[in-house]
């Protein structure tokens, strides 16, 4: 190996493209969602139970703070984990396989899922 | 060619085909559901186990949590894999998503039989 060739080890010169940042962003949200369905679970086991235990549920999203927060907050995980999703099976049908068509579908993919990110806000709130 | 034995699919492409089969039916299972909450703003109990008791919808939601159990799966091992180089610990990481994979279908069954 030539020794001569320039390193670049600064790590503030290093910048990672965009669809990086959209690839690493599907695991964080698939590894959230996971953890998430605790949550899940629980409503769906709490609101099926009885009509005591649907008010609970009902009441909960409604009223407790925290709980709209991690409902925004899975919302938001599932949206983007959703068009990331879509991006992926268009790549795998060979649909903008290239340096420009990746940076354009990432870009889409980050408008998209901010636009469902706000939607799911205002539908918890 | 994946080898590893904790791969459940014991391939890669099985792997693969399994990710995409199960990303398509929860697509359309959360679709399904959020539209369903969206067009009943004013949900109550009956409507919503009325829901939950017809066949078709125990099959759909089953269908779906059998493929979270596979998405999650193939998912977090591959995240393991790729981020816990040592052997022990992502076993370790791989058996406690197995064992919290096999709680969710089993308390989701419970959801939609039991009670």
């Amino acid at each position: 190996m030539n020794s001569k060739r320039p390193v670049n080890l600064d790590l503030t010169t290093i910048k990672f493209p965009l669809p990086a940042l959209t690839s690493i962003a599907h695991r964080i949200t698939g590894v959230i969602l996971f953890v998430g369905l605790i949550f899940g679970f629980w409503a769906l086991d709490a609101s099926l139970s009885s009509p005591e235990g649907f008010e609970a549920v009902r009441d909960t999203l409604a009223n407790n703070v925290l709980a709209k927060l991690i409902a925004w907050g899975l919302l938001s995980a599932l949206g983007f984990h959703f068009v990331a999703g879509i991006k992926h099976l268009l790549m795998d049908a060979g649909i903008g396989v290239d340096l420009e068509g990746g940076h354009r579908k990432a870009q889409i993919t980050v408008v998209i899922s901010a636009i469902l990110v706000v939607l799911a806000g205002v539908w918890v709130w | 060619m994946v080898t590893n034995i904790t791969n459940l699919g014991r391939s890669g492409l099985s792997d693969w085909l399994i990710q995409r089969v199960s990303a398509i039916i929860l697509a359309v299972y959360a679709v399904f559901m959020v539209l369903y909450l969206l067009f009943h703003p004013g949900l109550d109990y009956a409507t919503w186990s009325g829901l939950f008791s017809q066949t078709w919808m125990r099959i759909f939601s089953l269908l779906a949590f059998i493929s979270i159990a596979a998405h999650a799966w193939v998912g977090l091992w591959t995240v393991s894999t790729d981020y816990l180089k040592q052997a022990g610990a992502r076993f370790a990481f791989q058996a406690v998503v197995m064992l919290a994979i096999f709680v969710f279908l089993v308390w989701g069954v419970q959801v939609l039989w039991g009670a």
